[in-house]
């Protein structure tokens, strides 16, 4: 399942790269693309797990980059 | 400026006054306690705190998260070392510095994103719908096909349908680039993404928002940032070495040469934090790709949708260019060029064969009737009776009229003046004697020949047309246009083989693109290159397969999407080579003890500003 959602306060693009990396290390991600320019995310995951995964995105991202936050709707 | 910024602001400002006063006290000798080197220190590090707290508390953070390399650590590591040394004043203006060019790189890019992003703002709010009489606003995702919604004047179409009430002038700019207001009245098809002009219409939906127009395009411009140019990957996989690498050489730098020479350890301390500073590759990790998505900006706003940087990198070196002939270069209807009567006037003959077509569905027949373009009074036709593969015999006013091609002529024992030109030629006669003949071609489309020209002047070393179409029309056309090679007689199937072997036969790096409405050339359009597809008379099936789309079927736009293309790819190197060129100069110096901080700071974020603002350049590139 592919799904966007929006970053708010993501003002480094190296970290956008940074954070890329990281959720596409995650099991069960397929692809990632954390776009600096839109400001959004887009992820392809797991059907299954993917409000579990999700959190686990959060989690990372969190870690690379504490101030910006990933809406989910 | 929001707010964050304008904090930072303030406290930049509060830094720099503190900043100022403290090292006029110190000049100034004012004060007898600055000898003493604690309290002086302390002095220093109320400036240093009120700017760099964040910076420091950022440092800590990241390496619980682990972090080690980003920017914020490396930041303190090159200030304490100054600290550490005794250079108090440099420590203060590092941070300072850094500060302010962070603010200025997070203003610059954030506007220049946020004009990009505005290019794009074609993403219609709400729907007009009636519900009990009253016109309510609702989200366009919840309206469904056959659902009638309004749109006032001013408004953003939200859905694509057709007009069943109502007669307007929309503006098309956002979608197509194109200014001029195309009118639109009842029964026209009205695509989302366009506004509203003068009157209000009603809209029958016809499709759902998510298949809808506007939804598309969001769609494809939003995805062209994944798919990445070679020079963007390069520069992510760079980035990833670049700080270990300067990192691992400040500690060296630091460390061996006062164990080797065995003295200065302040100096190379120095050095070291020199390199600290200009460790972070960020001038290159933002401007680099902000430049492909203005350059990407900038061709939306004329109404080409590109779906990826690598393509806007291909078409910088694109050297191949393969036309498809109908629907591309020339128009796909048939229209009357040109009346060459023989005893009649020019109306005479158009009108005469007007009337012998009359009773005719033929697309040769409408197309003599649209160029007379008055009424036909069929009570003075009779007797219309077809000659397969002829063409018709008919009675006007009485007289026998024949119609039709040579074969026709030479069938009916007519003496008549055969025409060489290309195209369809009908030949006419009155009561067995020749009248004149009219010419029936597919026009050329306006300005195919100043675009294949100015491509020409773009570097463009080869022009190829393939065509379904007979051998002499085809080479006709492609003798008309100065259009280097021509295949003609070709099925769909071999479209496809005769680009392979086109892409076979040239070389990896000269890119080739095909151009093509789509209809029937899929296949060629994803098996090439770089796809060009036409948006607006094209499939759905086109826009999917291709990688540039001309929403307004222009082919004039293809010169101008290569210039975008090479100028986005010059503004990209310039960066590179810009920024990579101070870093690496401003690292040599420092190692050989000829840079201060100062200059550090200004080959981290100096260049980083400038690199921003070149990278907006791209978004200015214009129609000549």
């Amino acid at each position: 399942m592919k799904k966007k959602f929006k970053l708010v306060d993501l003002d480094c693009a190296n970290c956008a790269a940074k954070m890329e990396t990281a959720i596409k290390k995650l099991s069960g991600v397929n692809d990632a693309n954390v776009s600096f320019m839109t400001q959004k995310l887009t992820i392809d995951a797991d059907d299954e797990r993917f409000d579990e995964i999700m959190q686990e995105v959060i989690k990372v991202c969190k870690k690379v980059e504490p101030d910006c936050q990933i809406i989910i709707k | 400026m929001n707010k964050k910024q304008k904090y930072m602001i303030l406290r930049i400002v509060s830094s720099a006054i503190l900043y100022a006063a403290i090292i006029i006290l110190e000049k100034a000798f004012i004060l007898k306690f600055m000898d003493i080197w604690w309290i002086c220190l302390l002095l220093y590090i109320v400036p240093y705190l009120v700017i760099g707290y964040d910076i420091i508390f950022k440092a800590v953070r990241n390496i619980f998260n682990g972090q080690v390399f980003d920017e914020n650590f490396l930041m303190c590591v090159a200030t304490f070392g100054a600290f550490g040394i005794g250079e108090y004043s440099e420590a203060v203006a590092v941070m300072l510095f850094y500060q302010v060019g962070e603010l200025f790189q997070s203003y610059a890019v954030n506007k220049s994103r946020q004009s990009i992003t505005e290019l794009m703002d074609i993403c219609p709010e709400y729907a007009n719908i009636e519900i009990d009489g009253s016109l309510k606003q609702v989200d366009p995702d919840d309206v469904n096909v056959g659902d009638i919604i309004t749109v006032k004047p001013g408004e953003r179409i939200p859905l694509d349908g057709k007009i069943i009430k109502g007669t307007s002038m929309i503006d098309t700019s956002a979608l197509t680039g194109e200014s001029v207001p195309r009118k639109a009245e009842e029964g026209s098809e009205v695509i989302s993404g366009c506004v509203n002009g003068s009157g209000t219409i009603c809209v029958e939906v016809t499709k759902e928002f998510d298949d809808s127009t506007v939804s598309k395009i969001l769609e494809l411009v939003e995805n062209a940032s994944s798919k990445k140019a070679k020079v963007e990957n390069f520069i992510t996989k760079f980035a990833r070495y670049y700080t270990p690498i300067v990192v691992i050489a400040a500690v060296i730098l630091a460390i061996l040469p006062p164990l080797i020479l065995g003295s200065g350890w302040a100096s190379w301390i120095k050095r070291a934090c020199i390199f600290l500073v200009i460790s972070c590759p960020c001038a290159l990790v933002i401007s680099v790709p902000l430049s492909f998505f203005g350059g990407i900006g900038a061709a939306s706003k004329n109404g080409i949708l590109i779906k990826g940087s690598n393509y806007l990198e291909a078409l910088s070196n694109m050297k191949t260019v393969v036309f498809d002939k109908t629907g591309t270069i020339t128009k796909g209807e048939f229209k009357v060029q040109k009346l060459i009567p023989s005893g009649l006037t020019e109306n005479e003959l158009l009108e005469l064969a007007a009337y012998a077509e009359g009773y005719s569905d033929h697309p040769i027949s409408k197309s003599i009737k649209e160029a007379y373009g008055k009424n036909i009074d069929l009570t003075k036709v009779d007797k219309a009776q077809e000659i397969s593969g002829h063409g018709i015999k008919v009675k006007v006013n009485g007289k026998e009229v024949y119609a039709g091609n040579e074969k026709l002529m030479v069938k009916q024992e007519i003496p008549f003046e055969s025409c060489q030109e290309t195209g369809t030629v009908v030949y006419l006669s009155v009561e067995g004697k020749y009248v004149g003949c009219i010419l029936i071609s597919d026009a050329i489309k306006e300005g195919t020949s100043e675009a294949l020209k100015s491509l020409k002047g773009l570097g463009i070393t080869k022009t190829i047309m393939l065509t379904g179409d007979r051998k002499h029309v085809g080479e006709s056309v492609a003798s008309e246009l100065k259009i280097d090679e021509v295949y003609t007689e070709l099925l769909p199937s071999e479209k496809v083989s005769k680009v392979e072997e086109l892409l076979k036969s040239s070389d990896k790096n000269n890119k080739l693109a095909f151009v093509g409405d789509g209809i029937n050339d899929a296949p060629v359009l994803m098996r090439s290159d770089i796809g060009i597809a036409m948006g607006s008379m094209g499939s759905d099936a086109a826009i999917e397969a291709a990688d540039v789309v001309l929403m307004d079927d222009d082919i004039r736009k293809i010169p101008l999407i290569v210039r975008i293309s090479v100028k986005t790819m010059r503004i990209v190197k310039e960066n590179i080579v810009f920024a990579l060129g101070v870093k690496l100069l401003v690292l040599l110096l420092g190692a050989l003890g000829a840079a201060n901080m100062w200059e550090a700071v200004f080959a981290d974020v100096g260049v980083s500003v400038i690199a921003i603002i070149n990278a907006t350049r791209t978004l200015k590139i214009k129609e000549k």
